[in-house]
């Protein structure tokens, strides 16, 4: 009974806030106060949850009957759980920043931005708690449009033309081919349901399958697997605690999550091992590692956009978590599961950092950077442990995962995974290393590098408080991530309980 | 009195449109439409619900027995489709007010109700009655008072638009009539119960199929199937914003009911499915609407004639549902018939309220709209959203049932279609929506306030109806998956 009191309230707390946050729009500091507020009250509630989640428990909810047969369902598992404690976890330091960045850059419609982020994450805990695949492309769906004013938040003809890209990828990919995956998996299985070893063993079978598998994987956009990947960057207009917060964690993560879920629970290990020809995911994953991580080199030795050279890591680091779990072994999964988190925390700290240079000093080139962590030391060396993170390097939460993805793939005898593995690792060394270089052992610029008008640029210092606080906080979490990893542990080996138990 | 519902539902309004005619003050007149107009929509309500309970309600009218004298006959299916009719009736002569004062000349306003009430009655008339030339005769009213209302358009080409939707649509009733004296003439009977019995008969007589084509070429054109669909893009595009909003969401929807009726209760499916093969030919056009008239809006930039196509290929969803001939497919034509009247009356009456404001739906004028009517693109918005379909709004619920409807017989290049379809719905939604939020203002266009409340409020009753019964569908699914086995003759 808490258990389903708990998950309502998870959902209803940020719809509750977005209310509220309506309701105090004419004075900022209530308004604010009104988000930091939400945002704690959340992580309390998603805390409580995952309290019993690791005592075995799996509380469920039935919302409301959307069909006649189909409800839209809250049921919660570990993985779910996982996701659920991250966004939460990362919402209220998020708020935090966000409060520092939006008056230190004066932007607009700030009512309108945190109304916005309230509804996101609402519907990033309906993602994480879902308990069907129709429930999940409800919130999926909501996720897209609530996050929209967001991307356009400058309006204008910029902003407009990224949305656009956003919007039209993000949609046609769900309509056109999400939305059939799951009216097949409806006409093929009876029940969209999630259930430990999957619902489609012995339904649909052969190439068919393979193609089905496709329409999931290309269908959920938001996990950004190449081709459908370009929205992430054209999400780079928005402000940057959107950028940290949804296009770096949640949204790509409610993609990822998916993915691993529609793998997990709809296909089902043990199948997908059996049927060869679904057997391109980990190719796909593969390329699209490897491709990132290229085109972010790419962008490093231009020296060009900091926060275009964050996507296209992040969509480097989002095919791992595919990757993962396409390799179909145990530990992997783990490896998949974890990554969710660790690249949360580490990627989170490198947008924060980008957002913090922009505001004290305006800066969004790479090749302004020079010498900036004489002035920025705490932004800077945050950033450093960051791409600690994203390298998978000691002491940081990345090594743990990327450890269990290299496990799984030798267990299993997957040569290719390993391969992709390290030379992706190799490639993300080499465009997030001559970064921290620049940044500390060069001498600074004399002049600004594209705005130079011929004078000295005002002296800056450090960007205000919140915002240092922020970042200094989620890269001090990225490495506590390697010394304490029991709660995601625990919850990832109970994923697999389920799954290797209960297949049939 | 309950007994009677059935013929109040019809001659209320019926009777109301001469005395509507007869009052002298446009406010006056208004009122009244709205008094009559509420009035219809509650008896429609207690009629659904005593369909719900009691499955079939038969009234004779004057008390002669059918099928001698005429039948009033309410099952499921057209319960539901009367609700449609008299709710979008209520709801739109509520926001008429103000919309129709600024749009039609003062001293016809009077009249304007009249032909609106008459109209109502019409298409009511041929949902509720259960006798075939009864239907011709109403559907004769319904156009006509259909004709006069497009014709009040401010825009001069209101008035060629009118003239040509009564060209097709005098055609199309031509039709009709000739399907329905055949039949009559095979028969001897004009009662649909009856001709279901003793049609089976005499059906391999080659007049009975004659009769059906016919039938089916005259309630295409009254649906504007595609390639009959010429008459409706300008007839939307010109007539008053209240009459557009109206007619999108009852009139077509009434012709595609005419069509369940006569080709599953009168032929009966087995006859028009596997004798005649209807399928074969409703299918290959509805698709052709679904992608075409799709393809056509976006490239509108009056934006009343882009949701007037986007009502062509909707019309292509229904008929395609319907023209798969199982239980899940008409059910969603009978859903979407449902869902697709609430959107295009949100949107439509949204536009009312652009018109009201800034006098014209052109994509250019309406650059920059977002700011100064926050609401009202707000609410066009949403009813784009639900149009595309997306989850949490009644346009994912027809969309779901159709994709399951399509999938489930194995036919995938067809599902694939639906979705394209929706694709380009999302492109020319968000051509207006992109207009409105993120372009500057038009040169020369002053300053522009909200819409008034009195056409918001019936604006947003719509909007939070897209949403209402998009959430929980489980009536109007419930309702629809019953009808359809009324239909299919599996049910009652």
């Amino acid at each position: 009974m808490t258990g389903e009191l708990l998950i309502n309230l998870a959902l209803l707390i940020p719809i509750v806030g977005a209310v509220l946050i309506v309701a105090t729009g004419r004075h900022p500091n209530v308004r604010e106060g009104v988000t930091l507020l939400t945002s704690g009250a959340l992580l309390v509630t998603v805390l409580a949850l995952t309290r019993l989640v690791i005592g075995g428990a799996r509380p469920e909810s039935t919302l409301v009957e959307l069909v006649p047969g189909l409800d839209l369902q809250l049921t919660l598992e570990p993985l779910g759980m996982l996701f659920a404690l991250v966004a939460a976890l990362l919402w209220p330091l998020n708020s935090m920043y966000s409060i520092g960045y939006m008056r230190g850059n004066d932007e607009g419609h700030q009512t309108r931005f945190y109304v916005c982020f309230a509804v996101a994450i609402a519907s990033v805990m309906g993602i994480a708690f879902s308990g069907n695949l129709l429930t999940l492309f409800v919130f999926y769906e909501a996720l897209t449009i609530s996050t929209y004013p967001l991307v356009t938040h400058h309006g204008g003809e910029k902003s407009m033309k990224a949305g656009r890209v956003y919007l039209g990828i993000l949609i046609s990919t769900s309509i056109g081919l999400l939305l059939l995956a799951i009216g097949w998996t409806w006409v093929a299985a009876g029940t969209l349901d999630f259930v430990p070893g999957g619902i489609l063993a012995g339904r649909v079978e052969g190439p068919a399958l393979a193609l089905l598998l496709a329409l999931y994987v290309f269908g959920i956009g938001k996990a950004a697997v190449m081709p459908v990947h370009r929205w992430l960057p054209a999400a780079m207009v928005a402000p940057t605690p959107v950028s940290a917060l949804l296009h770096a964690v949640a949204v790509v993560k409610a993609g990822v999550f998916t993915v691993v879920k529609v793998v997990v629970y709809i296909f089902g290990l043990d199948l997908l091992v059996a049927e060869t020809a679904t057997h391109w995911l980990l190719y796909a994953a593969g390329f699209t590692v490897i491709a990132a991580s290229v085109a972010a080199l790419r962008i490093g030795t231009q020296r060009g956009n900091l926060k275009r050279l964050l996507a296209y890591s992040t969509i480097g680091q989002l095919s791992y978590v595919v990757l993962a779990a396409a390799i179909l072994a145990p530990l992997s999964a783990v490896g998949a599961a974890f990554h969710i988190i660790a690249h949360a925390f580490g990627k989170i700290t490198l947008f924060f950092a980008a957002g913090s240079i922009y505001t004290a000093a305006h800066k969004t080139e790479i090749n302004q950077l020079d010498g900036i962590g004489r002035s920025m030391p705490w932004t800077m060396g945050a950033f450093a442990v960051g791409t600690l993170s994203m390298i998978g390097l000691p002491p940081s939460g990345g090594f743990v995962s990327k450890w269990f993805m290299m496990m799984g793939a030798f267990q299993t005898g997957q040569m290719v995974a390993v391969g992709i593995l390290i030379v992706s690792t190799l490639l993300n060394a080499a465009y997030f290393v001559p970064i921290v270089y620049i940044a500390f052992f060069r001498e600074p610029a004399e002049h600004g590098g594209h705005d130079d008008h011929g004078h000295h640029e005002p002296a800056h210092g450090e960007a205000p408080l919140p915002i240092v606080i922020a970042t200094v906080v989620t890269a001090t979490l990225s490495v506590l991530l390697f010394f304490f990893p029991d709660v995601p542990f625990t919850l990832a080996e109970q994923m697999l309980d389920g799954v290797t138990g209960g297949a049939p | 009195m309950t007994e009677h519902l059935p013929v109040l539902q019809v001659v209320i309004p019926l009777m109301a449109a001469p005395i509507c005619a007869l009052l002298w003050r446009a406010r006056l007149a208004w009122g009244f439409a709205v008094l009559v107009s509420w009035a219809t929509f509650a008896i429609s309500i207690l009629l659904l619900r005593r369909v719900m309970a009691e499955e079939l309600i038969s009234y004779a009218i004057g008390g002669w027995e059918p099928p001698w004298g005429i039948e009033y006959r309410l099952d499921l299916v057209n319960a539901f489709v009367l609700l449609i009719v008299a709710g979008v009736g209520a709801v739109v002569s509520t926001y008429a007010l103000l919309s129709v004062e600024d749009e039609v000349p003062r001293r016809q306003i009077p009249l304007f109700y009249a032909a609106f009430l008459l109209c109502l009655a019409g298409l009511l008339g041929i949902t509720i009655t259960g006798d075939l030339f009864n239907v011709f005769v109403f559907l004769e009213i319904s156009s006509l008072s259909a004709y006069s209302l497009v014709a009040m358009g401010r825009d001069r080409r209101a008035l060629t638009a009118a003239f040509r939707y009564l060209v097709m649509g005098s055609i199309g009733a031509t039709f009709i009539v000739i399907g329905i004296g055949f039949l009559y003439a095979m028969t001897g009977t004009l009662n649909m119960a009856d001709l279901a019995v003793r049609l089976p008969a005499v059906e391999t007589a080659r007049t009975v199929p004659v009769a059906f084509g016919f039938l089916a070429v005259g309630i295409s054109l009254k649906i504007a199937l595609f390639p009959l669909h010429l008459w409706l893009p300008n007839a939307y595009a010109y007539a008053p914003s209240a009459v557009t909003a109206f007619l999108a969401a009852t009139a077509t929807k009434v012709a595609v009911y005419v069509l369940l009726r006569v080709f599953f209760t009168v032929f009966g499916a087995s006859y028009s499915f596997d004798t005649v093969q209807l399928d074969y030919v409703l299918m290959p056009l509805a698709l052709i609407a679904i992608l075409t008239m799709s393809l056509v809006a976006i490239f509108q930039d009056n934006i009343k004639r882009m949701l007037a196509y986007s009502s062509l290929a909707q019309v292509g969803y229904m008929t395609l549902g319907i023209s798969l001939g199982t239980a899940t497919g008409v059910t969603a034509g009978i859903l979407h018939l449902f869902n697709h009247a609430l959107m295009k009356s949100a949107l439509f009456l949204a536009l009312g309220c652009v018109v009201y404001r800034i006098g014209t739906v052109h994509l250019r004028q309406m650059a920059g709209l977002g700011r100064e009517m926050p609401w009202t693109i707000a609410a066009f918005t949403l009813g784009g959203l639900s149009l595309i379909g997306v989850p949490l709004t009644v346009g994912f619920i027809s969309k779901w049932y159709l994709i399951v409807a399509v999938l489930e017989i194995g036919w995938w290049p067809v599902a694939l279609l639906i979705v394209i379809s929706s694709l380009m719905a999302v492109i020319y939604i968000w051509r207006v929506v992109e207009a409105a939020y993120f372009l500057p203002s038009p040169e020369g266009r002053g300053a522009i306030r909200e819409a008034p409340l009195s056409l918001l409020i019936p604006t947003w009753a719509l909007v939070l109806a897209n949403i209402y019964f998009g959430v929980d569908a489980t009536l109007t699914a419930g309702v629809a998956g019953r009808a359809a086995a009324v239909l299919l003759g599996m049910g009652s």
